[in-house]
């Protein structure tokens, strides 16, 4: 018969790539939300013991008697746990069906932007997993540490960034967090259809280094503040 | 028929006449009552009839586009990994259309005109008053597409005025319009694919049309194709009710052309020998803005938009021991700017096939530049010195910076500092299958759009008119005459198992066999470069009685060993590439034959080819209206037999005869 | 000059393919990288080698059928079509890898001769604007901007060769997908279907095998008519707005 529309196609199998290139964004933007909130806490520490323990014991009370003692922790240990398993997952995902679309490699391969972040993202991003879960063993299971065991959330910091191999896993830490956000940034703002323009690309690029500076430095003053002695 | 041999090569047989026009005084109710006589076709009765195209350029995608929305059972066929890659893409000027948004005087009436003139008187009124007539529609119909014109800053359209022509009718994307058309149409075309309408089968080439006498007293019409699978090597039969053509013209004849690798005669060849008369074969046009040859390793030409010539100036070294000198260390006194000199009034703004015979009489006295190949400079100078000079690097660079970069990177040559070398090229064929109004060529059943058929150019092309002839037809003309055509049906029903179905395919079986097995010494490629030397040489801008003598016995000469001496690797499974050229130069070797019979008979000069015999004192072209104001269709003689001149009369009752003159 | 070339070799999808070396002397500068192949398939028929297979058609860098990955980049060290790289970009005594677009919707159909026709039914799944022929209303109708036209214009360039999948590190074909989407939807033509379209082709692009955009712009930079990264954002966005094509 004659045709004057196409109808829609009706099978819905397959995901949409972007559906979850847009969860990644969307979790990755969440992270760094938390991630500048738990900076501003880091750099208490300038201030003195006295004020990071203040601090550490504020977020715990923070709410009562609305919510219950580390209720708001608790809150965003959850929301932050939804959105690693988002992000991992469709991540990963993602990985899957990246492998799959070439199946026979390259017998040689450019060396660019475009591969070294396509590795850096994938392992750097496991590597950043690994991470986490040493940064809670270290810090909020306390299953481990570095220098002495101590009842003081500051006593800890300072204690374990006194040592310079201390400071040295989280200043690696911080290089692939940095390199993530540089490109997870710019992606997150690609994915989520803000980039219209090359002006507008090159505000992206902008915003993705100063963020990341900001974060990576951010975290990276008290540690190296307690190895030169800063703070007592 | 007259059985007496002329010339030794051809004979003579009845005139041929169009007789689907309808006979009506006003030219301008023509097409509207040709409309209105062809039949209907109820839209539940469409989807029972099977239409087969070939080709998918700008004709082709734009008929099997518009014939699946109406609902016909469309098969559509091209060589290409996909139809949006056929040759159409390759245009870069624009496609006119008498919309007159300008405001400047322009009308139907006026294309009409100037279409014929540009032809050189050699084209049929009724058909180019059509092709003027629907040319407003195609700007409608490409623009709800989405196709991207040029826009000027209020929003609406953009024309240019193109190839001389006094008014701006031109419109264009950039120097991709062929481009933008083309994605248009083929997105018009996979919109059908995705509905079902349109079948689509990309790397086939058809090999041979199935003619059949269904023994209803109606004699033989075309009823499907043989094509191969280029993938798999395997030969496919393909029923329908109704084969069009689309498939390009013939201008790799000529090796060295401006045409895609791939573009070949084969389809239009192997309809020609099942009966459809060949129109004007030696009608071909040259563009004279080509990159030059650099070396034999070339295998084709890159052509730059005429343009070019709008600022910068044509010269050549008066002296042929200036030839090997830098270019800017030959003194302003030492240069011939010829055109200037010879045409004052024109000067470098004369037609194309001036610019371009004039470029080939320079080199040929000794006087061109650049790499010499085989001995001889081909190339003249383009100089943009004087431009530079006078609106400065800038100007020059906003105006012609995409021509100048594609000029550097074929040629490593920067034309800012040193002037560019241009040659002329083989560019496109106004000769082709011979169709009459409602584009059916002499088989019925088969019909002829595009470059493929011979209809609307006459002797030469107007710029910008290629796009427009593809599209007309594709979009407008075809699905209205075709009609007429498929009210007749559904034809009895075909089985593959009839003998003359059974026949086609074992020829195309066979032939592929034999080129496999002659397992000679000489690759296609060097058969095809020898061809095109003969035809560039003899059948080209120039041509003249002894040299086309000579050309006919070379090529036939050539086509003998290239049977008994052609080397085809591999086997007929699977892709094959060297097969797939090898059957398209067996095609050119028998084509190039008929072209230079064509042009030797026809002793006069005429649009883009000039007879050296006929010629005015001063040198200029000279036609003769009284001895060749026709159209020479060609019926296919039987291999080793003669061809078959067939005259259509051209009657111009709308437009009056005129010798043109540039000096 | 004289080059050292290696060149997968594969007879047909079914079998594995393998890297083959092949010298080649007397390439001139002049010549394009196709001609050089062109040279070194006569040299192979002389020889009664096969020669080698590879797709090119118009040789102008506009039709979009040729492209072969050399040297780990897709249409080679400049920014074109394999077809306009000239062999001056080579120094004698080079060696050069030439592989096929390696994508698995993308197979091999022989040597260096890759199936694209996956992109052909991305078209088909809504790469169009619906207007039968004949419809149409006058072109003068509905004025475009000239920033929507040009930008429109800017992502039709595309000629669909694929580099931006063969470059890709996960494969995708979003640069092509998100050049027609970026075209259409400039146009005040293309609105009516805008969301069914964006909606239709991601759907079908996923379908066919290809991986994800994670905006690396490795295809930007081998797109040999330069088209920007920005079109892929503009899909995702339009993606966004048609509610994902739930």
């Amino acid at each position: 018969m004659a045709t004057s529309t196409l109808p829609a196609r009706g099978d819905r199998k397959v995901s949409s790539s972007i559906l979850l290139k847009t969860i990644m964004a969307a979790s990755g933007l969440f992270f760094i939300g938390y991630l500048l909130l738990h900076m501003y806490g880091n750099l208490m520490i300038l201030s003195g013991r006295e004020a990071f323990d203040e601090y550490a014991h504020h977020i715990r009370t923070f709410g009562e008697p609305m919510l219950p003692e580390k209720g708001l922790l608790w809150v965003l240990r959850i929301g932050l746990l939804a959105a690693l398993v988002a992000h991992v997952w469709s991540g990963m995902a993602l990985w899957r069906r990246a492998r799959g679309a070439r199946s026979v490699r390259y017998v040689k391969k450019r060396a660019g932007y475009g591969n070294f972040y396509a590795a850096a993202m994938r392992w750097g991003g496991l590597a950043l997993l690994a991470f986490v879960a040493f940064h809670l063993m270290h810090f909020t299971w306390q299953t481990v540490t570095i220098g002495e065991a101590h009842a003081s959330p500051a006593a800890r910091v300072i204690d374990s960034f006194s040592h310079w191999w201390g400071v040295g896993i989280y200043a690696l830490a911080m290089f692939f967090l940095g390199m993530h956000l540089l490109h997870g940034i710019w992606g997150a703002a690609m994915t989520l259809g803000l980039n219209t323009s090359l002006r507008r690309a090159e505000q992206i690029r902008l915003t993705s280094i100063v963020i990341t500076t900001i974060i990576v430095v951010g975290f990276l003053i008290p540690p190296f503040a307690i190895l030169f002695g800063l703070v007592d | 028929m007259t059985d007496m041999l002329i010339d030794g090569l051809y004979r003579e047989g009845e005139p041929i006449a169009d007789t689907k026009a309808p006979d009506v005084a006003d030219i301008s109710q023509m097409w509207t009552e040709r409309k209105f006589d062809a039949a209907l076709v109820n839209p539940a009765n469409r989807r029972k009839l099977d239409v087969i195209i070939v080709g998918t350029g700008l004709a082709g995608a734009a008929a099997g586009a518009t014939l699946g929305e109406a609902g016909y059972n469309v098969k559509s066929f091209c060589y290409q990994d996909s139809p949006r890659r056929a040759h159409s893409i390759a245009a870069q000027g624009g496609i006119n259309a008498a919309k007159n948004y300008k405001g400047d005087g322009d009308s139907i009436h006026r294309l009409f005109y100037d279409t014929v003139k540009g032809g050189d008187y050699r084209s049929r009124e009724s058909n180019v008053y059509r092709l003027a007539e629907v040319s407003a529609d195609i700007i409608d119909q490409c623009v709800a597409q989405g196709v991207p014109f040029a826009r000027e800053y209020g929003g609406l359209l953009d024309n240019r005025s193109f190839g001389g022509v006094q008014v701006s009718r031109t419109f264009y994307a950039r120097g991709q319009t062929g481009q933008q058309l083309l994605i248009g149409a083929y997105q018009a075309l996979e919109r059908q694919v995705g509905a079902g309408t349109v079948q689509m089968y990309s790397r086939h080439e058809m090999l041979e049309v199935i003619v059949v006498d269904d023994g209803d007293g109606q004699g033989p019409r075309a009823r499907g194709i043989i094509a191969r699978d280029l993938v798999t090597g395997e030969i496919e039969t393909h029923l329908a009710d109704v084969v069009v053509l689309a498939t390009g013209g013939y201008g790799n004849v000529f090796f060295l052309s401006t045409n895609a690798m791939g573009s070949n005669v084969t389809a239009a060849w192997r309809a020609h020998r099942k009966g459809a008369y060949f129109g004007n074969p030696c009608y071909t046009q040259i563009h004279p803005t080509c990159i030059p040859q650099t070396g034999e390793h070339q295998s084709k030409l890159t052509l730059m938009s005429e343009s070019l010539r709008n600022d910068g100036r044509i010269w050549v070294p008066k002296r042929a021991e200036d030839c090997e000198k830098d270019p800017r260390q030959i003194a302003e006194e030492d240069r011939d700017y010829y055109l200037e000199r010879i045409y004052p009034g024109f000067g470098n703004l004369v037609p194309r096939d001036i610019a371009s015979r004039q470029a080939k009489n320079m080199c040929d006295e000794g006087r061109g530049v650049g790499p010499a190949v085989d001995g001889v400079r081909r190339g003249v100078y383009l100089d943009f010195a004087d431009a530079i000079s006078r609106l400065g690097e800038d100007a020059v660079r906003s105006k012609y910076g995409n021509l100048f970069d594609m000029y550097e990177r074929i040629t490593g040559e920067n034309p800012y500092q040193v002037p560019m070398r241009i040659y002329p090229a083989v560019h496109y064929t106004m000769g082709g299958l011979w169709v009459d109004y409602d584009l059916q060529s002499t088989i019925p059943g088969l019909f002829v759009t595009g470059e493929a058929n011979f209809s609307d150019h006459g002797a030469n092309r107007l710029g910008a008119s290629a796009l427009m002839q593809g599209l007309a037809d594709g979009y407008f003309v075809l699905p209205n005459t075709i009609r007429d055509y498929l009210a007749k049906g559904p034809y009895p029903k075909l089985d593959e198992s009839h003998p003359a179905v059974v026949e086609a395919q074992r020829s195309v079986q066979d032939r592929v066999e034999r080129l496999v097995s002659v397992n000679g010494t000489r690759s296609v490629d060097s058969y095809h470069r020898e061809l095109g030397k003969i035809m560039w040489e003899k059948c080209g801008m120039e041509r003249t009685d002894a040299g086309l003598r000579e050309a006919i016995e070379e090529i036939r000469a050539l086509r003998q060993d290239f049977w008994t001496n052609v080397r085809v690797l591999g086997t007929p499974e699977g892709l094959n590439q060297s097969l797939e050229r090898a059957g398209r130069v067996a095609d050119f070797l028998e084509l190039g034959e008929l072209m230079c019979i064509d042009a030797l008979h026809r002793r006069e000069s005429c649009g883009g080819h000039f007879r050296a015999e006929s010629q005015t004192e001063d040198g200029e072209a000279l036609r003769d209206d009284d001895e060749f104001a026709y159209v020479a269709a060609w019926e296919w003689g039987g291999d080793g037999g003669a061809p078959v001149l067939h005259k259509e009369d051209l009657v111009y009752e709308h437009i009056e005869l005129k010798q043109r003159s540039y000096k | 000059m004289k080059l050292a070339l290696s060149i997968w070799r594969q007879d047909n999808p079914k079998v594995p393919g393998r890297m083959v070396r092949y010298d080649i002397d007397g390439v001139s500068e002049d010549s394009s990288f196709l001609e050089m192949l062109d040279l070194l398939n006569e040299q192979l028929t002389e020889k009664g080698e096969e020669p080698v297979a590879f797709d090119s058609d118009c040789r102008e860098g506009i039709c979009g059928t040729c492209g072969v990955v050399i040297n780990g980049e897709a249409h080679g060290p400049e920014r074109t079509t394999t077809c306009q790289l000239h062999m001056r970009s080579f120094k004698d005594g080079d060696e050069i890898v030439i592989e096929p677009w390696r994508a698995d919707p993308f197979p091999v159909i022989k040597d260096l001769v890759v199936d694209r026709s996956a992109f052909d039914r991305i078209i088909a799944a809504g790469g169009f604007i619906s207007a039968n022929t004949g419809s149409a209303p006058d072109a003068h109708a509905t004025p475009v901007p000239k920033e929507h036209a040009d930008r429109a214009f800017m992502a039709a360039e595309c000629i669909g060769c694929g580099a931006c999948v063969a470059a890709c590190p996960n494969g995708s074909g979003s640069l092509f997908m998100g050049a027609k989407i970026t075209h259409l939807g400039e146009l005040p033509q293309g609105q009516p279907e805008r969301d069914a379209r964006v909606a239709a082709m991601t759907h079908q692009h996923d379908a066919e095998g290809f991986g994800g955009c994670t905006n690396l712009g490795e295809c930007t930079r081998a797109c040999p008519k330069g088209i920007p990264l920005n079109v892929i954002s503009q899909m995702n966005a339009d993606l966004r707005h048609a509610g994902y094509g739930r």
